[in-house]
């Protein structure tokens, strides 16, 4: 038992300093919570409440009242058709954006930069937002719907395109270039074979994207599903709710059944 | 009639890749082109169909300055130019047929490229350099499907397909194993009898260089500093192309013909 | 030998005519029909230009006079993401080790997926809508809601690491004599920990992005001072606080995607 002693007795999985610094983390972690719980503008006596709340909301939701279905149902394709035709439309749009903002195809600095503030302004505001303001300009409807699911997707589908464009494999356009092939023809056949797989990938995932997207923008005004949904809480028809939320419940899982088979056939 | 004069390559502000180079090839022949790396060999190839943008000097093809054109008239030189790359530069994803018929795309309409739609007698053409070359059954496989040597023999029906006068080989079989490499040297030798077409190899490997060539340039920072056909390239003039370069990398390993009649 | 052909057609990419050409007229015809039940009322959209004009003029220049309003809205907005993240989180762990085939028997893991697709199914508004009719307008529904959206991504994405974890640490774990929840605390936490950090880190991220939408509908947060701005034509003020939210937007990717950064 030569020398055991001289091993520390004491085991510290860190350094003062990163123990120091841990603390720190937690302390800014535990203060900003606290911070959040005892300034947050709520009536305690209602979250104690909520559970039964919500209870009591779901025992008025049973059985649900499918009188409705064949409305809801015709209003369910409706649905589907604003989330298809918004994506086959951004997809549309998107590509010369995608062309414009990828470092690689850009025909000067101009264009990158517009190209970059066109998909970050249409990320960055949020579909209903986007519906908010199309059905201000065009009034309640499907087309607001569509204008705004298209408008949010053409940023999300043009930044993934432009990345994937950057990172093609250069040799096969410098091969092209050198036949004394055009700039358009040389992007036909070197850019968009190597860019094809994401550009399948990226408008599938925007398409299950959007149809959950598609199933909120009745609430505010801009058709679909969710008008029906808006007017059954309003007017406390907690059952038609139930069978609408139920409807939507199986839209999307389909909806992601379908997305992930095309992915496999596609891709 | 390829005709290089004082042709100077600069990147940016540093030494000069290219000096006052002057080189003249004419038809019909196999010029090797060798030099260890940095000597500027690619830059000079990519120089004559202006891949890279020469900084002075003239390069004139068949009497044409091709240093002076812009644009549409650049575009129609480049297709009398065929060019092969060590990487074979194939679009993975299309077809072989469709790889093949990009060598056309700067002479057909720009529907017949989006349709598919190639002209018979372009397809008529396709089968048979690719019969030539021993890759008809392939017309309809992805190009990625293919093995390095199967896809050298397309990046070379490719640059066919262009009506060369003249082709360019940039290292055309440093990704291939010693056999097949020997076959694709083989292969240019006899498309370059068979279609009287002038061809300038860059390439590693001197073995093969002096088997399959009828003459020999050798760079070295720039300049030729040799000049003449296979058989005067003796022990002297390796050292001078490849002074101060380890033995290992001179290219003098991985004798091509002594490869052939070994046993392995 | 046969004469060497002169058409070549591309090999299609759904062999069976019947079936690609019958795909085409479908597509085609679902693309007319689905256009042709759009209520276009020209007359309507005409009018939009007008009214966009009127918009956009009322909306420029941002006005950013009640800034106080802006300012507590945007407060409530980050206390409801802070809450929302810890709440979903905590709730995410059990879920995840529910959904998680590795460790829990059937019906458990069944269950555990069933909450985890009906929270990932449901958009946050409607989460949202529901939870202000439950109980009421103002942030607590905001925090609720989120809750449920943080289960439903970050439960997903943990139950998916808890699948692929080291099973030798378990095992180790379990032949020192451990208990299930030393077991679960000493051979599954240290496992996990890294990912679900970082996935905390992101979801803060887009609890921030959705406590701005939940807003809209009632929920409490900087959405709510949007849907007021709007719905009493304040456009100069909405468009402040879009402004606003977009720029807070990309502070917080930017942030969370440095710390992230230095987490793995």
């Amino acid at each position: 038992m030569v020398g055991l002693d001289s091993h520390p007795e004491e085991w510290a999985r860190y350094t003062p300093r990163q123990r120091m610094q841990r603390f720190l983390i937690y302390l800014f972690c535990i203060a900003a919570i606290v911070w959040s719980l005892t300034s947050i503008n709520v009536i305690w006596e209602w979250v104690y409440d909520a559970p039964e709340q919500m209870g009591d909301l779901f025992s008025r939701m049973v059985p649900p009242d499918t009188r409705n279905l064949g409305t809801i149902l015709w209003v369910l394709v409706e649905t589907v058709n604003i989330a298809t035709l918004a994506t086959g439309l951004a997809v549309i749009v998107s590509l010369p954006v995608a062309y414009i903002a990828a470092q690689n195809t850009t025909p000067n600095a101009l264009t990158l930069w517009l190209g970059r503030f066109i998909l970050v302004s249409s990320r960055s505001v949020n579909t209903i937002i986007w519906a908010l303001l199309f059905v201000a300009i065009f009034g309640p409807g499907i087309i607001a719907g569509i204008l705004a699911i298209m408008f949010r997707s053409i940023g999300f589908i043009g930044k993934l395109l432009g990345e994937a464009i950057e990172e093609i494999d250069r040799r096969p356009v410098e091969a092209l270039e050198a036949t004394g092939a055009s700039r358009f023809k040389v992007i036909l056949y070197a850019i968009v074979p190597q860019v094809m797989p994401v550009f399948w990938a990226v408008s599938i995932l925007r398409w299950d994207i959007n149809l959950r997207e598609s199933t909120v923008l009745g609430l505010v005004g801009a058709g679909g599903i969710g008008l029906i949904l808006q007017s059954a809480i309003d007017t406390f028809n907690w059952q038609e709710a139930a069978t609408v939320l139920l409807a939507i419940l199986a839209l999307v899982v389909l909806g992601e059944i379908v997305a992930m088979a095309l992915r496999r056939r596609i891709i | 009639m390829l005709k290089i004069s004082k042709l100077v390559k600069r990147y940016g502000k540093g030494d000069p890749v290219l000096k006052d180079l002057d080189l003249e090839v004419h038809s019909e022949s196999i010029v090797a082109i060798i030099g260890a790396s940095g000597a500027g060999k690619s830059t000079l190839l990519r120089c004559i169909n202006r891949l890279v943008e020469p900084t002075s000097g003239t390069i004139e093809l068949n009497g044409i300055d091709l240093t002076a054109l812009r644009g549409r008239e650049l575009r129609a030189a480049r297709r009398r130019i065929g060019m092969i790359f060590q990487s074979f530069n194939l679009v993975d994803r299309l077809t072989v047929m469709e790889n093949v018929q990009s060598g056309r795309l700067g002479y057909i309409p720009l529907w017949r490229a989006v349709a598919r739609r190639y002209p018979k007698e372009d397809i008529r053409k396709a089968y048979e350099l690719m019969e030539r070359v021993g890759i008809a059954h392939y017309a309809n496989k992805r190009a990625d499907a293919l093995s390095g040597g199967e896809r050298q023999r397309v990046g070379v029906v490719r640059a066919l397909m262009q009506n060369p006068e003249i082709l360019l080989a940039d290292e055309p079989t440093a990704s291939l194993d010693p056999k097949t490499s020997a076959q694709i040297m083989e292969l240019l030798r006899s498309l370059s009898r068979e279609l009287s077409l002038p061809v300038l190899i860059n390439i590693h490997n001197v073995a093969e260089a002096k088997a399959y060539s009828d003459r020999i340039v050798g760079m070295r920072y720039g300049r030729i500093i040799f000049d003449a056909e296979p058989a005067a390239l003796d022990q002297r003039a390796m050292d001078e192309i490849y002074a101060g370069i380890p033995a290992e990398e001179r290219g003098e390993a991985g004798d091509a013909a002594a490869l052939q009649v070994q046993p392995a | 030998m046969s004469p060497t052909p002169d058409t070549w057609r591309r090999p299609p990419m759904i062999s069976n005519p019947w079936l690609r050409y019958g795909l085409v007229v479908a597509v085609i015809l679902y693309v007319v029909w689905a256009f042709s039940t759009l209520p276009i009322d020209w007359q309507r959209m005409s009018e939009g230009v007008t009214r966009a004009q009127r918009i956009f003029s009322g909306a420029f220049p941002p006005s950013f006079e009640r800034s106080n309003l802006l300012i507590s809205g945007f407060l409530e907005s980050i206390r409801i993401a802070i809450l929302a993240t810890v709440g979903g989180v905590f709730l995410s762990i059990p879920i995840a080790f529910m959904a998680a085939k590795n460790l829990s028997p059937l019906p458990i893991y069944l269950l555990g997926r069933g909450i985890i697709i009906v929270a990932r199914s449901f958009h946050p508004v409607i989460v949202a809508i529901i939870f202000v009719k439950a109980v009421g307008f103002g942030p607590l529904a905001g925090v609720l809601t989120l809750i449920v959206y943080s289960v439903g991504f970050v439960a997903k994405m943990l139950a998916e690491r808890i699948e692929e974890i080291d099973w030798g640490q378990v095992e180790a774990m379990r032949a020192v004599g451990a208990g299930y929840l030393s077991t679960v605390f000493y051979g599954v936490f240290p496992q996990i920990m890294p990912r679900q950090i970082g996935l905390s880190i992101y979801q803060l991220d887009s609890n921030l992005r959705a406590s701005a939408v939940v807003g809209i509908v009632g929920a409490g947060g900087i959405g709510s001072t949007l849907a007021n701005a709007f719905g009493r034509y304040d456009y100069d003020f909405a468009l402040a606080i879009t402004l606003v939210i977009v720029g807070a937007i990309l502070l917080s990717e930017a942030i969370s995607g440095q710390i992230r950064k230095r987490i793995w």
